[in-house]
């Protein structure tokens, strides 16, 4: 034979570490669990990893006296060490792309790869706003067709497309309710809010100059008609309800709430974070909603993007269309579709509130949502609904043998299921289940809300998550249901596989270190 | 249909799980007479990713991109080149498809960008601190007066001529609302910014001034000055920058003497996207650090000690506060923050200052071209990469004729200001690193052959 | 000094026609670590049931009511540096603000120690 074996390299299982054995590493990365420092901490300020072209640059006269002294301090790092920072933080986060969200009220589904590819069009994306609109007749018909669109599923009657979030699409609808009592000439001051709602409802009212008064929820987890009604009066502006509610609840009196609100003089408005459980199936203009914002990222799929950006069109009834914010997207008399900013507004819109934001609206989610609405169409979108409400009762009913379901006796959920911490061990706390969740490498649910059920644990599963993956997810539920139920100490200290332990926010909120100090 | 993985056979083995006859049962709370019995009428079905990559593509055919022509507008947004690695990095499914980052233990990714971000800007602008980002500019602008309401206790604000006039609008809607006063002047066709006027309008009521810096004509106002005055009557100063490529050359806010900066950030790896997402930018003081709107990321440790940052001082926001929050707002522009930082990291402080100086350069030289062109005259003393020209006629038709010719020759000041006839002959201007020789000179000929 | 309690879980001791007020021992209990103390500013004038002062944990931010109605004369500056001395000493060192008392009536009908114990006890 040759040599045998020339290299040496003999392919070998090693042997096994000893009871306990923990590694140290020098580096501190743990093969694929990699840290990473801060950009502060790679370079110095004074680098750059950009090439500029050099020009033949002129004197600064024209701008003696207002001189920089000093670059601002901040490192530039050269595109591989850029890429690889980035690339390795990234790893530390959990994501959609890696497994089941299951974020109550978050709606963390599937984000389709469709709407990046053609939200970057240059046609869409590499357009001012201030273009002359002969220049961007197809971005204005892109708007207009989502808007009509959502004015269809909503069975409503127009709609303002440029509030940036959710919590500025709540502003927007407040703020027709104000102009629209103004136009009146009444002064109606208090906003009527569940106390399941979601904080930024009453939050929002305040923002926009109402006062708040809370309604109590029945024993089945929705509004009291009789509490609403007997607070409804001359002061009250109207009401903002969430529907589905915060308790994965449709709110089944939403006509008479509606009704009695209208009788009374004032308005209703839907927070439409959970409109993803009913579109396609239930248009909220048919139960006599005045106004509601729709998270284009939640219903429509735009991405999270780790804490927006968001988008929040308001569809808007009859009654309070009038009083939409500029600009206003309008088709024409001949088919073309129309900015209608500061300019017309005396003629085309007199009674409108006026601006909300610079500019009209988020284009770069908008593009996003129509392509995943096209996408889906009328049929997809009414099967988003109930592939999202079957898949959260499945997990209603495949958990509420383990963990108490505070309404789950009363019928089914609609998107999202809710489960409470009663019959958890002494100790044992809502908190542990969440990072024992992480554990089994889930994203835990939303947790501690809503707030009128206690140790809430709000379970939204969303339509694109596959059976066999929330059979996965079911089973970790159980074992760590039992567990809590067991009183198993080592939940107490979880996470213990993730890139960091429990973080203490008590030091944090103490001491704030929100800038790198070296 | 691509997006829902159920089949049929999953879904008949779920509903006996649940329980249920059909799905149908699991809408039983829905009064049947809201109930639909089909797909919403008149709406088209679904189509393939071929289908309607074809219809989204064939609307983006109809505009006119900014990359197309020759490009000079400005006012509020900005075009500049955008590293490649930005828009890559940002596709990260991690980073891309990741929440607000309550779960600290799985988010340490998003959460250190944001402290990241959070020093980046609060030293572009020079302030102590700064969030983790607001929905844009001028949104952030009426935050930050209603900030310093609540820090000073005072309603009344003094707006200067120079601030967007869509940041005033956004303003004034909400002081409507909110019964905040505030004082506005339109601006003039002057040289100088209106510093003066503002001075002379802060008086013991005046909880703050608000100054664009540069301003809506280009202009660059003296901070230091109306801080001085605005500190002697306890008001504070809000700082709107809506260009940060400037602060690579022109002072920080902060250094003169602002209480609080906001800005927009899109110029920096956001891009024009026809007006959204952008990027409010939000420093302040330290000491005012509880009184400010939006997210914090903040530094601690975890159990064993390790360095790691959470979301901090919530305090202050809607879900915790309800209506006693600083703010209803509850995201952050994430991903717009994610892309802005990681230009920046490109960038560095060196790059950026760099960069200020190609804008600049290439602003000075469309400065001089427009200014051969017969009847046009340049309005600004000092000005960054933006400025104002007075054309011997309407702007707005000027525009417009330009965009027949393929120019996209600026923003016309009868657009931002549809009621100030005084203004209707201005333009205002911008190049950056982006504008070549060729475009300025395109842009110089198409002006005389409309102006001729 | 006598020493009276509320519902609410404020103490106020009374020296004179001054009153120092408190959270509880429960009360800080139930809240957990405090972070942040938002003191009411000296020279405030307070109606009873006002809340001029915030106290801040992490996940929750509780009013503090005003037990008696009164003009703030005194914060505890100490808070500003140790938000914690609510926590480890809330009855003595974790004082919140002193008033002058408007109206000593409205001090009749509140708790005392033992009453408060056994209100706690019930809760």
């Amino acid at each position: 034979m040759n040599a045998p074996n020339p290299s040496g390299w003999r392919p070998a299982m090693g042997v096994a570490a000893p009871e306990g054995f923990e590694s140290p590493t020098v580096s501190g990365d743990r093969a694929l669990m990699l840290e990473e420092p801060l950009i502060f901490e790679l370079r110095e300020p004074g680098t750059t990893g950009v090439d500029i072209d050099d020009l033949e640059l002129e004197p600064l006269d024209t701008l003696a006296g207002f001189l920089r002294a000093e670059a601002p301090a901040l490192p530039g790092l050269t595109e591989p060490e850029t890429v690889r920072h980035y690339t390795r933080l990234s790893r530390q986060n959990y994501a959609i792309d890696l497994g089941p969200f299951p974020l109550g009220s978050c709606t963390m589904k599937h984000n389709p790869r469709l709407n990046e590819k053609l939200a970057r069009l240059p046609g869409f994306a590499d357009v001012h706003p201030l273009q002359p609109q002969q220049t961007v007749r197809g971005a204005l018909a892109a708007i207009n067709e989502l808007a009509v669109w959502l004015i269809e599923l909503t069975g409503m009657h127009g709609v303002a497309m440029s509030p940036k979030a959710g919590a500025h699409g709540e502003l927007c609808g407040l703020l027709c309710i104000k102009a629209a009592i103004e136009a009146r000439g009444e002064d109606r001051t208090v906003i009527l809010v569940p106390e399941s709602a979601h904080g930024t409802n009453p939050a929002t009212a305040a923002f926009a100059g109402f006062s708040v008064e809370s309604i109590p929820a029945t024993a089945d987890g929705r509004v009291d008609l009789a509490a609403l009604t007997a607070k409804l009066g001359p002061h009250v502006a109207g009401v903002m309800i969430t529907n589905p509610n915060t308790c994965g609840l449709f709110e089944r009196d939403m006509k008479a709430i509606s009704d009695a609100v209208h009788a009374a003089g004032g308005y209703v408005y839907c927070d439409g974070a959970n409109f993803n459980a009913i579109v396609g199936k239930v248009r909220p203009g048919d139960l006599g909603i005045d106004a509601m914002h729709i998270n284009l990222h939640k219903t429509f799929s735009t991405p999270h993007g780790g804490g927006g950006p968001g988008s929040g069109p308001v569809v808007l009834s009859e009654a309070l269309a009038p009083f939409g914010p500029l600009p206003w997207t309008a088709r024409m008399a001949d088919g073309t579709v129309r900015l209608i900013e500061e300019e017309d507004a005396a003629t085309e819109m007199p009674t409108s509130f006026g601006r909300m934001a610079a500019f009209h609206g988020q284009m770069g989610m908008f593009t996003r949502a129509l392509t995943y609405i096209l996408s889906h169409g009328a049929d997809g979108l009414r099967q988003v609904a109930e592939d999202a409400v079957l898949n959260a009762n499945y997990v209603l009913r495949s958990l509420d043998d383990v963990l108490d379901a505070p309404f789950g006796a009363a019928g089914p959920c609609m998107h999202e299921a809710l489960f409470s911490d009663a019959g958890l061990a002494e100790g044992f706390s809502t908190l542990d289940m969440a990072k024992g969740l992480i554990d089994e490498g889930f994203h835990p649910m939303t947790v501690y809300f809503p707030l009128v059920v206690h140790g809430a644990m709000l379970i939204e599963p969303t339509e694109t998550e596959s059976k066999a993956g929330l059979d996965r997810f079911i089973a970790s539920m159980r074992s760590l249901a039992e567990r809590a139920k067991a009183g198993d100490e080592t939940l107490k200290s979880a996470p213990h596989f993730a890139p960091r332990r429990r973080l203490d926010e008590t030091l944090a909120a103490r001491k704030p270190v929100l800038t790198w100090q070296g | 249909m691509r997006y829902l993985p159920l089949t049929s056979a999953d879904r008949a083995e779920m509903l006996g799980v649940i329980g249920a006859a059909s799905v149908d049962d699991l809408f039983a709370d829905v009064p049947a007479a809201a109930r639909l019995p089909g797909p919403v009428p008149g709406l088209p079905h679904h189509a393939s990713e071929m289908a309607v990559e074809r219809h989204m593509t064939a609307l983006a055919a109809q505009n006119l991109s900014a990359g197309a022509a020759p490009f000079f507008l400005g006012a509020g947004a900005y075009r500049h080149h955008v590293p490649a690695s930005v828009d890559h990095l940002i596709q990260r499914g991690e980073f891309l498809t990741a929440y607000t980052p309550y779960q600290p233990e799985i988010a340490q990714g998003t959460l250190q960008v944001l402290f990241e971000f959070q020093t980046q800007v609060a030293r572009l602008l020079g302030t102590d601190v700064a969030n983790a980002s607001m929905y844009d500019g001028s949104t952030a602008c009426w935050e930050a007066i209603a900030m310093a309401a609540r820090i000073t206790r005072r309603k009344r604000a003094v707006l200067s001529g120079g601030l967007h006039p869509h940041y005033v609008s956004t303003a004034a809607t909400m002081a409507r609302f909110t019964g905040d006063v505030l004082e506005t002047r339109a601006p003039v066709l002057d040289a100088v910014p209106d510093d003066d006027a503002v001075i002379a309008a802060i008086d013991a009521e005046t909880s703050c001034v608000v100054v664009q810096y540069p301003d809506i004509l280009g202009r660059i106002p003296d901070l230091a000055k109306i801080a001085a005055a605005a500190q002697a009557h306890g008001a504070l100063v809000i700082a709107v920058v809506t260009e940060p490529v400037a602060l690579g050359l022109i002072e920080a806010p902060g250094k003169l003497g602002a209480d609080i900066v906001v800005g927009e950030g899109q110029a920096l790896g956001v891009g024009l996207q026809f007006g959204g997402p952008y990027l409010g930018l939000f420093g302040c003081r330290e000491k005012y650090v509880r009184q400010m709107p939006g997210r914090l990321c903040g530094q601690t440790v975890d159990a064993t000690g390790k360095r790691g940052f959470v979301l901090t001082l919530s305090t202050r926001e809607q879900h915790i506060r309800r209506e006693k929050a600083t703010s209803n707002i509850c995201t952050n522009a994430g991903l717009c923050a994610l892309a802005f930082s990681i230009h920046m990291t490109l960038l560095g402080g060196a790059g950026l200052a760099k960069l200020a100086r190609v804008n600049h350069a290439r602003a000075q030289q469309l400065a001089a071209r427009l200014a051969a062109v017969p009847g046009v005259t340049v309005l600004n003393r000092a000005y960054f990469n933006e400025f104002t020209v007075i054309l011997p006629r309407d702007a707005r038709d000027v525009v417009r004729e330009l965009a027949d010719r393929r120019v996209l020759g600026g923003v016309s000041l009868g657009r931002l200001y549809p009621q100030e006839t005084a203004l209707a002959n201005g333009l205002l201007v911008t190049a950056t690193e982006l504008t070549s020789p060729e475009d300025i000179e395109a842009f110089g000929t198409a002006l005389e052959g409309v102006l001729a | 000094m006598p020493r009276y309690f509320t519902q609410d879980h404020e103490w106020i001791e009374v020296d004179g026609d001054t009153g120092t007020v408190g959270i509880t021992d429960y009360a800080q209990g139930q809240l957990g670590d405090i972070t942040y103390v938002d003191l009411p500013e000296v020279g405030a004038v307070l109606k009873r049931g006002d809340a001029p002062c915030v106290v801040d944990s992490v996940k929750a931010a509780s009013d503090v009511y005003a037990p008696v109605s009164g003009t703030v004369t005194d914060v505890n500056e100490a808070l500003g540096d140790e938000p914690e001395l609510v926590n480890t000493d809330p009855e003595t060192g974790g004082w919140l603000f002193r008033v002058t008392l408007a109206d000593a009536g409205e001090l009749d009908g509140m708790m005392d120690q033992a009453a408060y114990n056994a209100y706690v006890a019930g809760l």
